[in-house]
């Protein structure tokens, strides 16, 4: 669980250029972020990536906990 | 070994420009959410013009500044996804208003990436010297099949066409290309459904949403990223270069945001991708000419330098070539 945090707070920060520490699993993505709908999509590309997981639906992230624990159930 | 060079460029634009602020007494947007998003502040749309008229403006002026008669063209090899009419090809209608009697005309259709694929086509007759010049144009009115009421569209498209002379060359032209299609999503990004309504089947009959562009926007940028950057690799690194031997990446203008994501996955400053897509929005495959045609009005292709052009939209197909200009 920590580990996939800290990779989807390291993708996060690069895509959104906030500090790590701003982001917590807490944090609303698009609210907290200021990152747009083509910020989401590059974040949940990263994570595509990074995870090797697809992710369908995008709207399924509002938070990076829900992030979190989409890669989670997907591994 | 015959090589096709591109020795002239032109463009038709057309007269009407519409700004973003000019959309907001439309739909509900403004400039600053369409200029974040996209990189676009404003787009031209036809009035008076149509994709024929503005594809044989862009033909003449590549024929003037090719200093060309223009019965020596063998054939006219136009890109659209918007066309005049499905049948004759805006190609035929090009060859009336230009007077290129000599040439065969076809349209070609690859959406967003049809110029890369039209310029193939004429690419490979040269090579095989069934043609020694050959006339590409793009076109596209994408205006006609645009939902003026859906915001996340609309806001995003422009009206325009390019041009270009190919000519066989001992010395210098298309160095390399990739062409490539993922037919398996073709439902993430179209336009212009023709229903199979008759007196028989009973089937609906067309309506304008029929028509319309459609786009999954999450699935194309994904898309876009990746295979944008996947095929400008393979071109370059089959060619034996590196980036830094790429003088400009002139990339199909679909939104800023897409190119500055390949840019960085490239390791590639954004100075060195062409855009202009701030004046003209995405112009499907007229977007790539449109830039190449002001990059020389510009100055700033010189022979010899190598030029990268990549485009990628429906279908989903993409093509990038290498150019030694």
């Amino acid at each position: 669980m920590e580990e996939i945090f800290e990779k989807i707070q390291e993708i996060i920060a690069e895509q959104t250029g906030k500090d790590e520490s701003e982001i917590t699993l807490e944090t609303n993505v698009k609210d907290d972020l200021d990152a747009d709908s083509l910020d989401l999509f590059q974040i949940i590309n990263d994570i595509e990536d990074e995870f090797d997981i697809s992710i369908e639906d995008p709207n399924s992230i509002v938070t990076v906990k829900d992030a979190v624990e989409i890669v989670e159930k997907s591994r | 070994m015959i090589k096709s060079e591109i020795i002239a460029t032109g463009a038709g634009i057309p007269k009407k420009t519409v700004t973003n602020f000019d959309l907001e007494k439309i739909v509900d947007t403004s400039d600053e959410w369409i200029y974040t998003r996209t990189g676009i502040k404003e787009r031209h749309v036809v009035m008076d013009e149509t994709g024929a008229t503005l594809a044989a403006e862009a033909a003449k002026e590549a024929i003037g500044k090719a200093g060309i008669d223009p019965k020596e063209i063998d054939m006219i090899v136009v890109s659209t996804c918007s066309p005049d009419y499905l049948t004759p090809t805006v190609g035929c209608m090009v060859q009336k208003e230009i007077g290129a009697v000599n040439a065969s005309c076809m349209d070609v259709s690859a959406a967003c990436a049809g110029f890369i694929f039209a310029v193939s086509v004429a690419d490979k007759y040269i090579r095989a010297s069934a043609a020694k010049t050959v006339l590409v144009i793009a076109s596209e009115v994408l205006s006609k099949f645009t939902n003026w009421e859906d915001r996340t569209t609309c806001v995003l498209f422009g009206d325009a066409a390019g041009a270009v002379i190919m000519r066989a060359s001992e010395d210098r032209g298309i160095i390399k290309e990739e062409l490539g299609s993922k037919g398996e999503d073709w439902e993430v990004l179209g336009n212009g459904k023709l229903p199979t309504a008759n007196c028989f089947n009973g089937m609906p009959k067309f309506t304008q949403d029929d028509t319309s562009i459609f786009m999954d926007g999450r699935e194309v940028f994904k898309f876009a990223t990746t295979k944008l950057k996947e095929s400008i690799c393979n071109v370059v690194e089959s060619a034996g270069l590196t980036m830094d031997d790429i003088k400009f990446f002139v990339p199909h203008q679909a939104n800023t945001r897409i190119i500055e994501v390949v840019a960085k996955k490239l390791k590639v400053d954004m100075d060195k991708f062409y855009m202009n897509i701030e004046r003209y929005g995405n112009t499907s495959s007229a977007s790539i000419p449109v830039a190449l045609k002001e990059m020389d009005d510009n100055g700033l292709l010189n022979k010899g330098d190598k030029i990268i052009l990549s485009g990628f939209g429906g279908g989903l197909s993409w093509g990038t070539i290498l150019v030694e200009w």
